[in-house]
């Protein structure tokens, strides 16, 4: 299903702006936008939604509302003026037909459509737990500790057996955070069925 | 190489050295309550297949920031294996093959370690084949290794060639192994033994703690043992079919024996140098001078004319009257018969038995043993001077076995007995000892550094287990899994018949099939053999 469009591009992350208002992918979700041939994965790590004028921020505007829906009822132009984006890592590309869980030549183009995975393609994905290194390495804004929580939660409703893939990516974690105990039991804490 | 016939994979190399062993890290799967010091593991190496024993196990952790106190099942589950993980010492003895020397002479002493991320592997029963042998003509199973349904084998021709030791605390199997080991020793014909039987367990039956009664070599090797008795009644009542019944002669005690007695019999110093001097002046009648004084007057009024201290020679009038009460000393020459007929059956290719019947004490075993020994001795130091002259053949190779070795060859006496001569020296004259104790430590440094074989059962004592290992690579190693033996039929074997350490479950003995199994047919059974032989050779018409 398509989500959104791309609208800045680096080559560790990319941000995207939703086609629905309020409704981002959930946080890290797997989406995947396309750089020509290859294909992008990303987790999303950061979601906002803000005023389209940086220079006009919102404003209450339900005071004398019944309920919320009332409110963008009789504000129509909000819908207008509001947009939805979010921040996604990329953890991975898949070029042939074959998942790569490093980072793709090529940051994704501008404009690229976004689009949410398909069962089978999140499980293609999360067949090996390497591309943690990945997620872990970028410069994730917040905290990285919940991110990897919420990827691995999102990841694991899709597995025939969530309690072995848990424990296979908490094993891989173990080793990336070396040396980080808090980090790693904060995120074995989040995770755990 | 493939896959089959490996052992189940146990984990990779990731450091050590040849001198402490190498640190294994263990596989996910492998709980460290699997493994067990003693095990014994392959490492396959990059050009060499390493041959080794697990010498301990133990617990690690990736980073000591790990969440590792009370963690729930799942965050358990996660680290077991990646963060925490279990570890293995093991020292690798041997190499197995990889080069031409190993697979032309079979097992190498390992020179070398493993290389990183080698895969250490549980050996197979094939593998234990390969380093222990199997049972041929020179081999003898003495049991299997822990945990292993394979056989240890020991080969009885170098175990001969030097002195061997078995020891252990009372009631850990000494005995048993001993019976074993001789048997081994006749049924291979490594030698002729002369056992010095103190309780009675080797020669006609003896006695186990699973089979009540259980038979002797005799009834093994009827026609290669002689049993030898001090004590024809006790013989009688065990009804023991007795070959000889064996007389010394008070004119065959010389003060070296009393030396070697002087503690049992409590003589002092002083006392010891009048015996020598009371010999010095009377000869070979000395012993039988002395018992014939009367009483402590008669020793204290003679006293003057022979030239002693009245209170000297009373005192030892008293103390040698021990020996008076000894039913098998004789006033009349004895034990030159007796060493005669050892010597004639020992010629003949067969083995000897000494039972003590009723002496059961020190007094009479070291009195006996050392006299006739010493006779021995002599007589075999004769044969192969005479040999290397030209004249005769060399003497058959002899292992005398002595029990309480180490009041014949504590630190004070070793140098005096003639035990602590035959285990220094005799090899070149092939006779060499079997020495079964429960105090190693109590044994001269020196004999211990030459005893070739070491059979040890269980021991605690510190000062005994530094004296069995003294010299022995892998010292601190072998020291845990010496403590941490079965304090029942389990031993550690090392030395020249084995080519590593290993600690063995020792094979049964006692019942019917274990007889079976050694060789040995019912008479029935026996009868039915000789027949069909018969009927082969000479077939009826």
């Amino acid at each position: 299903m398509r989500v959104g469009e791309v609208v800045e591009s680096a080559t560790f992350s990319f941000g995207a702006e939703c086609y629905e208002l309020h409704l981002p992918p959930p946080l890290g979700g797997l989406v995947k936008t396309a750089d020509g041939e290859v294909d992008i994965y990303g987790v999303v790590c950061h979601a906002a939604t803000t005023s389209l004028d940086p220079a006009r921020s919102a404003i209450a505007l339900g005071r004398g509302e019944e309920a919320e829906e009332d409110l963008y009822r009789s504000h129509p132009q909000l819908a207008q003026l509001l947009r939805t984006t979010f921040q996604a890592v990329v953890a991975g590309h898949r070029r042939e037909g074959r998942v790569y869980h490093y980072l793709p030549p090529r940051p994704p183009r501008l404009h690229s459509f976004v689009h949410s995975c398909t069962d089978a393609e999140v499980q293609e994905f999360s067949r090996s737990a390497d591309f943690l290194a990945l997620v872990l390495a970028s410069p994730v804004p917040g905290a990285r500790e919940e991110v990897v929580a919420a990827c691995l939660r999102y990841l694991s409703q899709f597995q025939p057996d969530p309690q072995a893939f848990l424990v296979a990516a908490g094993k891989e974690l173990t080793l990336l955070l070396r040396g980080q105990g808090p980090a790693l039991s904060s995120i074995l804490r989040r995770v755990r069925l | 190489m493939n896959g089959e016939g490996l052992g189940r994979s146990l984990g990779v190399v990731v450091g050590g050295s040849l001198s402490k062993g190498i640190d294994v890290k263990l596989d996910e799967g492998v709980s460290v309550e699997e493994l067990a010091e003693g095990r014994y593991v392959t490492v396959q190496g990059e050009r060499r297949r390493f041959f080794g024993l697990i010498t301990d196990v133990g617990l690690g952790s990736l980073d000591p920031s790990l969440p590792l106190t009370s963690p729930d099942p799942f965050t358990a589950k996660v680290l077991s294996g990646t963060g925490t993980f279990g570890t293995a010492r093991v020292v690798p003895y041997l190499t197995l093959s990889g080069d031409a020397t190993s697979m032309l002479e079979g097992p190498q002493p390992a020179k070398t370690i493993p290389a990183h991320f080698s895969c250490v592997r549980e050996a197979t029963p094939r593998d234990v084949e390969l380093v222990f042998g199997t049972e041929d003509k020179d081999r003898f199973a003495i049991g299997n290794p822990l945990d292993l349904e394979a056989k240890v084998c020991l080969d009885m021709p170098a175990m001969v060639k030097r002195s061997t030791g078995v020891f252990g605390k009372t009631g850990t199997g000494k005995t048993f192994l001993t019976r074993l080991l001789l048997i081994g020793i006749l049924q291979k014909g490594a030698a002729r033994s002369l056992v010095f039987d103190m309780h009675n367990e080797y020669g006609w039956s003896g006695r186990s703690e699973d089979h009540g009664r259980v038979k002797g070599l005799k009834q093994l090797f009827p026609s290669q043992v002689r049993v030898f008795t001090l004590d024809e009644a006790h013989a009688r009542l065990q009804q023991v079919a007795v070959d000889y019944v064996v007389r010394i002669g008070y004119g065959e005690v010389e003060p070296e024996d009393i030396e070697l007695l002087s503690e049992t019999l409590g003589l002092n110093e002083r006392q010891m140098e009048a015996v020598h001097r009371l010999a010095g002046r009377f000869g070979d009648g000395w012993l039988a001078r002395v018992l014939a004084l009367a009483g402590r007057e008669e020793a204290e009024g003679r006293a003057e004319q022979i030239g002693e201290h009245g209170a000297t020679l009373a005192a030892v009038w008293r103390r040698l009257a021990a020996l008076g009460r000894l039913s098998f000393l004789t006033p009349q020459e004895g034990a030159g018969d007796s060493v005669k007929k050892v010597l004639g059956y020992i010629d003949s290719g067969m083995s000897v038995v000494l039972e003590f019947g009723r002496y059961e004490n020190e007094l009479a075993y070291l009195l006996v043993a050392n006299i006739l020994t010493r006779r021995l001795h002599e007589l075999y130091r004769e044969r192969v001077a005479r040999a290397m002259a030209g004249e005769g053949a060399e003497p058959q190779p002899l292992v005398i076995a002595i029990e309480e070795a180490h009041k014949f060859l504590s630190p004070r006496l070793a140098t005096q007995t003639i035990f602590g001569t035959i285990a220094r020296e005799m090899r070149k004259f092939n006779v060499t000892l079997l020495v079964i104790d429960q105090r190693p430590s109590g044994i001269d440094e020196e004999v211990m550094s030459q005893v070739g074989t070491k059979l040890i059962c269980h021991l605690d004592n510190d000062r005994d287990i530094d004296s069995v290992l003294a010299g022995v690579s892998g010292k601190g190693e072998l020291r845990t899994v010496l403590a941490r033996l079965h304090p029942k039929r389990q031993a550690l074997i090392l030395g020249h018949a084995v080519p590593m350490p290993v600690v063995v479950q020792v094979r049964e003995y006692g019942s019917p099939a274990s007889y079976r199994e050694l060789g040995y047919l019912e008479p029935a059974e026996k009868k039915a053999l000789v027949e069909r032989d018969i009927n082969e050779f000479w077939p009826k018409e």
